[in-house]
């Protein structure tokens, strides 16, 4: 499904390297995690796939099902069925959730050549799954993320994700800033989405996440590259010995 | 004191085409708006409230010609239930016009009012201009009480059930049009006033607005779309206390646009919003000049303009609120914004507070950015194409202005047309 290989980025203002060839592959149905120490390059790896400015891919590629990701636009790879949760979603003030949930999906489906969704099937959709979230009628009104709290904003990106059914989704650390019930929110969200043509790619600093969405593998990322890959006893040997351990055995 | 000659030749090359209509009660105030006049000469590029601003085409002899467009929408208002005044090329069209009898209002048409000996009309009639000559001169305003001879005269006496609605037709690639209105709304009353449409090849049009303790104005404006148009137009506005006026201008195309908006708060707690929304492409100038005098107390006003420039467009705004001694509890506020889409256009903004009283709360601000490359990316994310991603948040960017309409059944209307122009620069 996403098939990463040997990726090289640095930024495009400074020459500054920091993704140091990064090989991932996830396969369709399963649930990858990537866990790693702040400033590893988990968050612009994320980026990257998503088709942000300002990185500079300077060697390897990253497909989906396929597809070269790195030459689209954001737009198109989100068309593809690419679908990144940010780690810091965006406020946009003067802009309704609504509005811009409905114009989303309608554009996925028309750049995919399907018809729009009607009104009517679309208020059933968007009011059934924000439901599921527990994100009320007033959350949908308001401009998208203005006002929101951390958990509302991280639940409004799962709610876009709901919504817009992409193949490939990557979350970048959408447990941090939630409280246990949130993050119970989030995962049976995420968890009501597995199936076996969906791929999911999880950045989280902590195990507590990987046990409501279970992983099918673990990868420990540092300084810009996969050190280690393992199933999910990966992640507790995180969590009980910190990144010390996986470190110095690389080294 | 004569005038230079720099100012005095021009002024009298523009009255040369120009003949002072005579007699009936309007005449005494036209002779002293022509005295007023020639005392002021026209604006000049010279003049510090026109630096930023070019007058001379609106004060040359003749007129540029502007060709008429065509309309590829449906017409701004259409569907809104409201009395429609038509001018063609300024000139009142009694057919394309409804019957002008609606409760709660009086209206006559300015040419017949010239007829007559007496009206109510003349209190109000180059009075509330003249007011608004000083601290700054507004000669164009002048020229307008002079020789403007249509326009309506609009007496609000109760709550009217719909909008009068005027329109302004172009018809005549070279027509050269003054218009002069005056309403006079009553206490306690309350009207809705409407005005579209692109007028003339060049308009200068004043209207004096006289809102009686605790009456309401509302007055919502779309300047029409032919892209070589100009126009200046002035909005004099007096009012007492517990009063509410609240205007909205919406210009899509022009070449030159200067909108004045002269407003006096003299009774307390009175209420006065102006504010505007302009998008504009290439050759394309808006000047929003807003004077606002608070002379009483607990007054409150606010100014929200917004433009949205691409393609080497000028916006323009220059906006004062001043605090009379004793205009004492005045909250004041007032915002100027662009949103540039290239880096090709400008927007030159002068914010002004002068305030002689001690207990006021006034505040300004004015900015000038590009579209929020983090907003666009998230959007476009979610897959909004690009252009449609920057659409989206231009009409965030416009919705603050917009939100200051009060009926939201306009503001949609408005909004309508913004859309369109944005779609057809996709
Ligand atoms: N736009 C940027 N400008 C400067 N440094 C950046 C930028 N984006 C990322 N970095 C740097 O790249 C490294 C990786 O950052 P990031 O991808 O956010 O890591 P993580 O998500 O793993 O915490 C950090 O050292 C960070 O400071
Ligand atoms: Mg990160």
């Amino acid at each position: 499904m996403l098939e990463i290989k040997n990726l090289h980025v640095q930024l495009k203002e400074e020459d500054k390297q920091i993704l140091k060839g990064v090989d991932l592959t996830v396969e369709p149905g399963k649930v990858h995690a990537i866990m790693g120490p702040n400033g590893s390059g988990k968050s612009t790896l994320s980026y990257v796939l998503a088709g942000r400015e300002g990185y500079e891919v300077t060697e390897g590629s990253a497909t989906l099902n396929g597809v070269s990701l790195l030459d689209m636009e954001p737009e198109a790879r989100a068309a593809a069925g690419l679908f990144l949760a940010f780690q810091y979603p965006v406020e946009i003030p003067g802009v309704g959730n609504m509005t811009f949930l409905r114009t989303a999906v309608n554009a996925q489906r028309k750049a995919r050549g399907e018809d729009e969704m009607s009104a009517t099937d679309f208020l059933k959709l968007v009011r059934e799954r924000a439901k599921a979230l527990k994100i009320d009628a007033d959350m949908l009104k308001r401009p998208v993320n203005v006002g929101f709290s951390g958990g509302e904003k991280k639940r409004n990106e799962i709610l876009q994700m709901a919504m817009l059914e992409p193949k490939m989704c990557i979350l970048d650390e959408t447990d941090s800033g939630l409280d246990v019930d949130a993050m119970k929110l989030v995962a049976d969200g995420v968890n009501a989405l597995r199936d076996e043509g969906r791929g999911f790619l999880v950045i989280t600093h902590y195990q507590r996440l990987l046990d409501h969405i279970k992983p099918d593998v673990v990868h420990i990322m540092a300084a810009g590259r996969i050190i280690k890959t393992g199933g999910p006893e990966l992640a507790l040997e995180v969590e009980t010995n910190g990144y010390a351990d996986i470190l110095n055995e690389v080294a | 004191m004569a005038l230079p000659d720099l100012k005095q030749d021009p002024t009298e090359a523009r009255l040369a085409r120009l003949t002072l209509p005579e007699g009936g009660c309007l005449a005494p105030a036209r002779q002293e708006a022509l005295a007023r006049l020639r005392a002021m000469g026209l604006p000049q590029r010279r003049d510090e409230y026109w630096k930023f601003t070019r007058p001379d085409a609106l004060i040359q002899p003749d007129p540029i010609p502007a060709s008429v467009g065509v309309l590829d929408e449906t017409p701004i208002f259409d569907a809104i239930d409201r009395l429609k005044i038509v001018f063609v090329d300024g000139v009142f069209d009694p057919e394309a016009s409804d019957d002008l009898t609606l409760e709660g209002v009086q209206i006559d048409r300015i040419a017949d009012i010239c007829g007559k000996d007496i009206h109510w009309t003349k209190d109000i009639f180059g009075v509330l201009e003249a007011r608004g000559q000083t601290p700054v001169a507004r000669p164009l305003a002048a020229l307008s009480t002079a020789f403007a001879t249509d326009g309506v005269a609009i007496h609000v006496t109760g709550k009217p059930a719909k909008p009068i609605s005027l329109i302004y037709r172009h018809e005549n690639e070279t027509s050269d049009v003054l218009l002069h209105h005056v309403i006079r709304v009553d206490p306690g009353a309350v009207a809705t006033i409407l005005e579209n449409g692109p007028a003339a090849a060049r308009l200068n049009k004043v209207t004096e607005i006289d809102i009686a303790d605790g009456g309401t104005l509302h007055h919502v404006r779309a300047q029409g779309r032919d892209h070589e148009r100009r126009a200046a137009t002035h909005m004099f506005t007096r009012m007492g206390e517990g009063s509410v006026y609240k205007s909205f201008t919406l210009t899509v195309n022009g070449v030159l646009t200067r909108n004045e908006q002269v407003v006096e708060l003299t009774g307390d707690n009175a209420i006065a919003h102006v504010a505007g929304a302009c998008v504009g492409d290439g050759d394309f100038h808006h000047d929003d000049t807003v004077f606002i005098t608070h002379d009483a107390q607990n007054c409150e006003s606010r100014q929200v303009f917004k433009k949205v420039l691409r393609n080497g467009a000028v916006g323009v705004f220059q906006g004062k609120i001043l605090v009379k001694p004793g205009a004492q509890k005045t909250d004041g506020y007032q915002i100027s914004q662009s949103l540039m889409l290239d880096d090709d256009s400008q927007f030159l903004a002068k914010p002004e507070l002068e305030i002689y009283a001690d207990d006021v709360a006034c505040s300004h601000g004015s900015t000038s950015g590009a579209i929020d490359e983090e907003g666009l990316f998230y959007l476009r994310s979610r897959g909004v194409p690009k252009g449609e991603a920057t659409d989206l948040l231009t009409q965030a960017f416009l919705a603050e202005a917009l939100d200051e309409i009060e009926d939201k059944t306009l503001s949609e209307d408005l909004l309508e047309r913004l859309r369109g122009w944005l779609t057809r620069r996709r």
